[in-house]
C-alpha cells in the first residue's frame, strides 16, 4: 500500500472526531426517543401495573416549573410587548402607518415571541433545574435506592416532569401572549394615544385562533423538548459534583439551542 | 448460628462474571447465602465487592452466571416477578441515599406507600415502629441534611426493613462512621437479624466490624473468591493475600521486569 498523503493524515483526527460526534448525536437522540415512549408507557399502563404515575407528582413538577415561573414570564413579556411597539411605531412612522403597529404586536408576540420567551426562560431555569437533581439523585445512589425499593425512576421522576412541562408550557405561553399585548397596548396607548378599549377590539378583530394556536404548538414541543433534554442529561451525569455541573450547563444550552432551530423548522412548515 | 443440616440457600450465584467495559472485574463468583445467617463480603478497594453487591441487587445485568435470589434467577426474570422480588428485599446504602427532598419520616415510608394500600395513620405507626428499632425516634420530621453520618445509615436501615424483607443488604456500614458509631450499627445488624430471622448480606472492608457481626465470610480479591469460611477459618487461613488483608500489610506482588518497562514506554 503507498503511503497516505499529510493531508489525508492531517485530515484524518477531524474526520474521526464527526464520526464520534455523530455517533453520540445519534446515541442522545435515541436515549431521549427512549425516555419519551418508556414515560408514556408508564402514563398509558402504570395503574395495571399497580404503579401509577401520580397525580401528586405532575401537580407537585407544574407547580414548581411552571406556576413559579408566572412572574418573571409577565415582566418579560410585558417588556417584550413594549420593546416591539417602540419599534414598530418607529419604522411604520417612515409611512405613516403607526396604527398598525397594533396587528404587528398581536402577530408577532403570539406566533413567535411569546412562545420563545417562554421556551429559553424555562429552558434557563427548569432545564437546568431537573438535569441537576437529577444528577445529583444518581451521585447519592439515590436513584439505585428507588430501584431497589422497586419504583421505576423513569415512572417515578420522569413521567411526572414529562407531563408537568408540556402541560405547563402552553399555559405560560397564554400568559405570556396576555401580558406581551398588554404591554405594547400600554406602549402605545401613551404614545399615539390610543385607548386601550381600541387596542384591543382592533386586536381581536385581526387575531385569528390560528395565530395563537401556531404559538401553542411550538409550546408544546418546547415543553418536551426542555424536559427530555434535562432528564437526559442528568440521567447521564458521572463524575461527581463537576459532573453535574458540567450536565446541567449542557442541558441548558442543548435545551436552547434545540428550541430555536426546532422553532425555525415549525415556523417554515406552519406558513406555508 | 443455623444448625447446618437444614439450611436453606436464599441466595445463590454461580459463576458470576461481568465486564465494565471490555475490563473484567468480577471473574467466575461463586457464592451461597443460608436462610437467617449473616454473610460478610470482604474485601479492599478494587477487589469487585461493590460490583458484586450491585449485581445481587439486580441493578446490572452480568456478562454470563446466575444469580438466584430465594430460588429466582434475577438475570432471567420480567420486570414483573422482579419487582415482586423486590419487595422481599431491603437495602441500606453506603451514604444512606434517602432522598433529599422528604423528610427522614416520608423516606422510611415510601416504600409502604408504593407498594401496601395502608391508611396513612398505620403507614405512620409502623414508621416509628422501625424508627424506635433503630433508635431515631422522634426524628421523622428532620430532613436527612439535618442528620449525622451515623444516624442517615441508621435511617437507611429502617427505610430497609420497613417492608420487614426477607433478606436485606447493607453496604459498608461502618464506613466513615467514628468507632462508638460504627460498633452501635454493627449491634444493630445483630438486633435485626434475631428480632425478624432475616438473612443479611454485609459488603464491608472494616475488619473489625466483620469479625463481630458475621456467621461466614467470603474474601473477595481482584474478582474472584479466595475463600469463603468462618471467622475463625478466615482468620487461621494461611492464603497470603488474605493475611495481608487482616495484617493491613502491603501488597507485594512480585515486578516483571519487562512487563514493567512495557508499560512504561507505552510499546505493546
Amino acid at each position: 500500500m503507498s503511503e497516505p498523503s499529510s493531508f489525508v493524515m492531517r485530515l484524518r483526527p477531524f474526520v474521526e472526531r464527526v464520526g464520534q460526534r455523530s455517533m453520540q448525536f445519534v446515541e442522545e437522540a435515541g436515549y431521549m426517543s427512549s425516555l419519551l415512549w418508556q414515560s408514556v408507557l408508564w402514563l398509558v399502563a402504570g395503574k395495571h401495573r399497580e404503579q401509577p404515575v401520580r397525580l401528586a407528582g405532575i401537580f407537585r413538577e407544574a407547580m414548581q416549573m411552571g406556576i413559579q415561573a408566572i412572574p418573571i414570564i409577565s415582566i418579560l413579556c410585558f417588556s417584550v410587548g413594549v420593546m416591539l411597539a417602540i419599534q414598530g411605531i418607529d419604522t411604520l412612522k417612515t409611512f405613516g402607518a403607526q396604527a398598525q403597529v397594533v396587528i404587528g404586536i398581536a402577530v408577532s408576540v403570539t406566533r413567535e415571541f411569546s412562545p420563545l420567551i417562554v421556551g429559553i426562560l424555562v429552558a434557563g431555569r427548569s432545564g437546568s433545574a431537573i438535569a441537576a437533581r437529577i444528577g445529583t439523585m444518581l451521585e447519592a445512589q439515590e436513584i439505585d435506592a428507588l430501584r431497589v425499593i422497586g419504583i421505576d425512576p423513569i415512572r417515578y421522576l420522569a413521567a411526572p416532569i414529562l407531563v408537568a412541562m408540556t402541560v405547563m408550557l402552553p399555559c405560560l405561553t397564554i400568559v405570556g401572549d396576555v401580558m406581551g399585548i398588554l404591554g405594547g397596548a400600554i406602549f402605545t396607548g401613551i404614545k399615539l394615544q390610543l385607548p386601550l378599549q381600541v387596542y384591543a377590539e382592533r386586536t381581536f378583530d385581526f387575531l385569528v385562533t390560528f395565530d395563537v394556536m401556531q404559538g401553542l404548538i411550538k409550546s408544546v414541543v418546547f415543553g418536551m423538548l426542555i424536559a427530555l433534554v434535562g432528564l437526559s442529561n442528568g440521567f447521564q451525569v458521572s463524575g461527581g459534583a463537576e459532573g453535574v455541573g458540567r450536565a446541567t450547563t449542557r442541558a441548558v444550552v442543548m435545551a436552547i439551542s434545540l428550541i430555536v432551530i426546532a422553532d425555525m423548522i415549525f415556523t417554515y412548515f406552519m406558513n406555508r | 448460628m443455623i444448625d447446618p443440616s437444614n439450611r436453606q440457600a436464599v441466595i445463590e450465584v454461580e459463576n458470576l462474571v461481568t465486564h465494565y467495559g471490555k475490563r473484567l472485574i468480577l471473574n467466575g463468583i461463586t457464592l451461597t447465602v443460608y436462610q437467617g445467617e449473616i454473610l460478610v463480603i470482604m474485601g479492599g478497594s478494587g477487589s469487585g465487592k461493590s460490583t458484586l453487591l450491585r449485581h445481587l441487587l439486580g441493578l446490572h445485568q452480568p456478562t454470563s452466571g446466575c444469580i438466584r435470589l430465594l430460588g429466582k434467577d434475577i438475570t432471567q426474570l420480567d420486570d414483573r416477578t422482579m419487582h415482586e422480588l423486590r419487595q422481599e428485599m431491603g437495602v441500606a446504602f453506603q451514604g444512606g441515599a434517602l432522598f433529599g427532598s422528604m423528610t427522614v419520616g416520608e423516606n422510611v415510608m415510601l416504600p409502604l406507600r408504593e407498594h401496601t394500600k395502608l391508611d396513612e395513620h398505620t403507614m405512620q405507626i409502623m414508621v416509628r415502629m422501625k424508627l424506635e428499632v433503630v433508635n431515631l425516634a422522634g426524628f421523622e420530621n428532620l430532613m436527612p441534611a439535618e442528620l449525622s453520618g451515623g444516624m442517615l445509615k441508621r435511617a437507611a436501615l429502617a427505610r430497609a426493613v420497613i417492608m420487614d424483607p426477607k433478606l436485606l443488604f447493607f453496604d459498608e456500614p461502618s464506613a466513615g462512621l467514628d468507632p462508638v458509631a460504627a460498633v452501635e450499627l454493627d449491634e444493630l445488624i445483630l438486633q435485626l437479624r434475631k428480632a425478624l430471622n432475616m438473612t443479611i448480606v454485609v459488603v464491608t472492608h472494616e475488619l473489625d466490624s466483620a469479625f463481630k457481626i458475621a456467621d461466614r465470610i467470603s474474601v473477595l480479591d481482584q474478582g474472584t473468591i479466595l475463600m469463603t469460611g468462618t471467622v475463625d477459618e478466615v482468620r487461621n487461613s494461611d492464603n497470603k493475600r488474605i493475611q495481608s488483608l487482616l495484617n493491613r500489610m502491603p501488597r507485594d506482588d512480585a515486578i516483571d521486569a519487562d512487563e514493567y518497562l512495557r508499560r512504561l514506554t507505552g510499546y505493546s
